[in-house]
């Protein structure tokens, strides 16, 4: 019978492995917290927004939304849209935990974010069977979501202390950090093209009401970005390798 | 507004692309056509995000300009990206060249 860490040890493992993560995430928690006000949203709303929803492009997203007094059904459906990818993550990990309990599930999903995912996923694929790995995700989801809080709230307080901050352009931060998502990213022709066609169809129907050429340039991107997968040779085999390719 | 609404509405509905999926998955399999387009769902809409947001940036003209800070700010930024894939380094590089771009070409 082999040692495995504790599940205490996994956790605090976690916790550690995704601190180097939240650097990123910390300016961006902030920010958000005080571009949300300054877009219109009480700071009981933002506060509640960090801890409820949790997944913060889309909060940016809605926040800008609120800001030019799009209707509320069109924010949660554009909140659906850009949080979407969450389910490929969930596709990814499924796989690993079907012998959790549904409260495990619930919880683990509940709190899964990019970060955690990128971690979690990698934890799984590690060449040893501990059966506690789930424990490491709690860490490092647990660990995400107080730095996200806590820093929302400085957010909402700084943007309270400086009412002039939604002047300064710092909403550029999303696109920054978007940027950085999306770049890595474009490793094959499908995907460059599925990015470039979303993007020229978003800037084209930009004067749609509601901010309905962002998900028209989502749908389509993902459309052309399939029908040129068809036509181009190799299928991807695997989206994200797991342990049964790699093995 | 009722923010109440908003919030619990966009609670559900990002509960709602997390968790099933979990769950399901020990018990059923996603048709490949879905997984594939997951896949897609990443760039297609966080391009769809920028494009929009750094070519429009106060919503209503097109500004195509170099001394659009948004504009410049995100090609150096996806430069940094491509050559180094840091998120952090990225962040940090872009809104350094966003406020030298805002100061050097003020409005």
């Amino acid at each position: 019978m082999p040692e495995y860490p504790s599940r205490r040890a996994e956790f605090w493992r976690g916790v550690r492995d995704t601190v180097p993560l939240e650097v990123g995430g910390i300016p961006f928690g902030i920010i958000f917290g005080a571009v949300a006000v300054s877009a219109g949203l009480s700071p009981a709303a933002t506060l509640a927004m960090s801890a409820f929803v949790f997944a913060g492009s889309s909060q940016f997203i809605a926040a800008g939304l609120v800001g030019q007094h799009v209707a509320i059904p069109f924010i949660i459906i554009t909140t659906f849209v850009v949080n979407l990818r969450h389910a490929l993550y969930s596709a990814t990990l499924g796989p690993h935990m079907r012998y959790l309990s549904q409260r495990w599930l619930i919880v683990l999903g509940f709190w899964l974010t990019d970060e955690s995912f990128a971690l979690v996923i990698a934890r799984y694929n590690a060449p040893d069977d501990s059966p506690h790995k789930h424990w490491y995700m709690l860490g490092s989801e647990v660990s995400m979501y107080i730095m996200w809080f806590t820093c929302t709230l400085i957010g909402v307080i700084a943007g309270q202390a400086i009412p002039d901050a939604s002047g300064w352009g710092l909403e550029f931060a999303m696109v920054v950090t978007f940027t950085g998502l999306v770049v890595p990213m474009l490793k094959d022709r499908p995907m460059v093209v599925a990015a470039v066609v979303a993007g020229i169809t978003a800037l084209l129907a930009n004067g749609l009401e509601n901010k309905l050429g962002l998900m028209l340039g989502a749908l389509l991107g993902v459309a052309v970005g399939l029908v040129v997968e068809s036509f181009s040779k190799p299928q991807p085999v695997a989206i994200i390798p797991d342990e049964e390719v790699a093995a | 507004m009722n923010e109440a609404i908003l919030i619990a509405g966009m609670a559900a509905v990002t509960f709602a692309v997390r968790y099933p999926v979990l769950a399901l998955l020990g018990k059923i399999e996603l048709p490949p056509l879905v997984l594939r387009a997951l896949r897609f769902v990443p760039p297609a809409v966080l391009t769809a995000i920028i494009v929009p947001a750094v070519l429009i940036p106060d919503g209503d003209h097109l500004n195509v300009g170099l001394a659009n800070p948004y504009l410049a700010a995100s090609i150096i930024a996806a430069l940094v990206s491509w050559r180094s894939k840091s998120l952090l380094l990225t962040i940090l590089v872009g809104m350094a060249a966003f406020f030298a771009w805002k100061f050097l070409f003020p409005a």
